[in-house]
């Protein structure tokens, strides 16, 4: 496969970005919001969109994506019945719904929550008592050239507060659908969650476009989300969070999850990634106290041309920490994957446990993966582990299924259903695991 | 010849382009117990995938007739379906996957294929714990990933479990006594014992004699260098226990 690297000059990557930071300036938000996104303005100017020349995205060519001239996306009404598919019994009265970056007040509904729970759209916030301690929150994990261009048109965005003490049992969803046009549109979604002292959260976040069938089939309609989300687990909070990516299969998707963890607090991700034409997904986490505990689950199924690129790096800074990585990737045709596992270790972090895998098939000649596992310690006392193994079915697990007489198609179906049910069987809403596994056996029933 | 359930002509196979089998002949009737002892690196366990149908070993000539067909042109699972059954000697693990499932789509994929209505969860629940006794199971092993964390004994059990489920008509043992404990083995042996019927066959490929205490063939075969070189009654075992193989190179050498 030859793939062309274009080199765009430094004028028009310049000229491509300010575009974008002009028609994100002209966008109307809350007046508490203008420092922030001014800010955001003035910093921009510093940064320049990645290249491949960059370490950090020497496998994931986004030539394409700066080839299409993105508008800001339109706030498009979408009907009660185009929303029903994507609503999760679990979560029915627990959602709120966010169309092309536009939060959809008529859409969404939390009556179900608890007292001591605020879900609600940014704007709406500045309503709550808690304003001033929220905001605070608002916009402090510096990131790239694209979390900044987030924030330079921060209006919308989904925000959950969780009092301390608080167990919310009934998972919150946070939907992110985008209506296709013929023109190619930029919507950016944000997110920020700050979950207090002993509480307890169970969260969604949902990606996906609206289409008649499978969304996943391309069009030639590009679209691109770029997203930033913000966590926050203060002293002995947990958050169950599931990340699924279903964009269609013309939309690019660029995200970056912060996720900042007090001292005695407990992460988990489940990272779904389906679908776009290309993703990436850039996944922080900040151990900032003791024995905080940080799971990371991964899943990557991928086809066609698709590319899914996960970069995660995990800061342990305190004593007493656990981390435990397992990210998964399935690549057929002539799809490609991209895994970068990066966990920091530094002096003060001893007594820590810090295990990462990455397990990868590859179902097509034409299927790639670059995986870099990569540990940085410094610290003398730790249990560190980590690994990455790339394979095809295995042809003896194949034959052993086959001598019990079943078919091969049923054989390879049955394998790749439990390598991608180890992450799956992570996720903690039935309706979501079952959703997922049809869709794996929809698109592993494909091959050939 | 109407009672033969496999018939083995002059069968040569390679694995990686080597040859392994050099033309063996070996003949099963229904109601038989057969055993094929030799060496490692005989060719024993190359017979059994042969006949079961592991792509990775290339048959370059002979024949194989099971039920009056040409079996070498049927698939891995159209052989499982038609009745023929192999436990492995290296049971493989597989995570995710869990036990019952696993036994069930095997159960129903031959009950699909014999015509037969395939077994609800229920039904199928109820049958499997029947026949967790011809192996002295703990149910538990349903609810786990097939063979995963298994110890030798439990994966060797769970392929007798697999065996007795799915009725073979000619069931094929490799090496299942090898690291087993006595009591897995007379276990295992013992559910064997009690799955043969007048209608079907087993052949046990082992290197050991000690299985045959408790699985008592009716004929006992020594492979040596891809042939079978030496065929007998149940003695034949307890002879080669005493002699020892070394007696097939002397014997090899003398042809020469």
């Amino acid at each position: 496969m030859t793939s062309v690297i274009l080199e765009p000059t430094k004028t028009n990557n310049d000229e491509y970005l300010q575009n974008l930071v002009e028609q994100n300036k002209a966008k109307v938000s809350a007046e508490f919001l203008n420092d922030l996104r001014q800010t955001a303005v003035t910093e921009i100017q510093n940064l320049k969109l990645p290249h491949r020349r960059d370490e950090e995205w020497q496998f994931t060519d986004i030539s394409e994506l700066l080839q299409t001239n993105f508008q800001v996306a339109q706030n498009v009404e979408l009907s009660t019945e185009a929303l029903n598919p994507f609503i999760l019994p679990e979560a029915s009265a627990s959602r709120l719904v966010f169309v092309n970056g536009y939060y959809a007040a008529n859409l969404s509904d939390v009556s179900g929550l608890p007292d001591g729970v605020f879900v609600s759209n940014l704007s709406e916030f500045a309503a709550y008592a808690q304003k001033q301690e929220f905001v605070k929150y608002l916009g402090q994990q510096k990131g790239d050239v694209f979390t900044t261009l987030n924030t330079t048109g921060l209006t919308d965005a989904a925000m959950v507060w969780v009092n301390p003490d608080v167990v919310v049992e009934t998972p919150i969803h946070l939907l992110f659908l985008t209506i296709i046009s013929k023109t190619a549109a930029i919507s950016q979604p944000r997110i920020l969650i700050v979950a207090q002292r002993n509480s307890k959260l169970n969260l969604v976040e949902y990606y996906g476009a609206v289409a008649k069938n499978c969304s996943d089939v391309p069009r030639n309609l590009p679209y691109l989300t770029n997203v930033v989300s913000e966590i926050y687990i203060e002293e002995n909070a947990e958050i169950n969070h599931t990340r699924i990516q279903r964009e269609s299969g013309d939309g690019f998707q660029i995200a970056r999850s912060a996720i900042v963890q007090s001292r005695d607090s407990r992460y988990t991700c489940n990272d779904i990634n389906f679908g776009g034409k290309l993703s990436r997904h850039q996944l922080d986490i900040y151990q900032n106290g003791e024995q905080t505990e940080t799971n990371l689950y991964g899943l990557t199924l991928i086809g066609r041309e698709q590319t899914s690129d996960t970069h995660s790096a995990i800061y342990l800074n305190h004593p007493y920490g656990t981390t435990n990585q397992l990210h998964k990737c399935i690549v057929d045709n002539a799809a490609h994957a991209v895994f970068n596992g990066k966990v920091f270790v530094p002096k003060p972090a001893q007594l820590t446990n810090a295990a990462q895998l990455n397990r990868n098939l590859l179902l097509s000649p034409k299927a790639r993966i670059n995986t870099k596992p990569e540990l940085q310690i410094t610290a003398d006392n730790v249990k560190c582990s980590h690994g990455a193994t790339v394979s095809q079915l295995e042809a003896d697990e194949l034959f052993y299924l086959r001598s019990r007489g079943l078919t091969e198609e049923n054989a390879k179906h049955l394998l790749l259903d439990a390598f991608a049910a180890e992450i799956l069987d992570k996720i903690p809403l039935k309706s979501l695991r079952q959703r997922l596994s049809q869709c794996v056996a929809c698109r592993t029933l494909e091959i050939e | 010849m109407s009672d033969a359930i496999l018939s083995v002509r002059n069968l040569t196979a390679n694995v990686d382009g080597n040859p392994i089998l050099k033309g063996v002949n070996l003949e099963i009737k229904a109601g038989e117990v057969h055993a094929i002892m030799g060496r490692n690196g005989s060719g024993k366990s190359t017979f059994s995938k042969v006949i079961s149908g592991h792509p990775d070993y290339e048959v370059t000539g002979g024949e194989i007739i099971y039920q009056g067909e040409n079996l070498l042109e049927k698939e891995p699972d159209e052989r499982a379906k038609n009745g023929i059954f192999l436990a492995f000697q290296y049971p493989l693990e597989i995570p995710g996957v869990s036990n019952l499932d696993f036994l069930r789509v095997a159960y129903n994929a031959r009950r699909k294929y014999l015509g037969l209505e395939e077994l609800d969860a229920f039904d199928f629940e109820d049958l499997v714990e029947e026949k967790l006794k011809v192996v002295q199971m703990n149910p538990s092993f349903l609810g786990r990933s097939l063979n995963e964390g298994f110890s030798g004994g439990e994966k060797k059990r769970n392929e007798i479990l697999q065996m007795a489920l799915l009725e073979p008509t000619l069931g094929i043992l490799d090496e299942i006594d090898s690291g087993l404990d006595i009591d897995a083995l007379k276990i295992v042996a013992n559910g064997v014992n009690q799955l043969a019927t007048p209608d079907n066959a087993f052949l046990v490929i082992t290197h050991y004699q000690r299985l045959l205490n408790y699985i008592t063939p009716d004929f006992v075969h020594v492979m040596y260098d891809g042939r079978i070189v030496t065929s007998g009654g149940k003695e034949l075992a307890h002879e080669l226990e005493n002699k020892g193989y070394e007696f097939l190179d002397e014997q090899a050498l003398a042809e020469v």
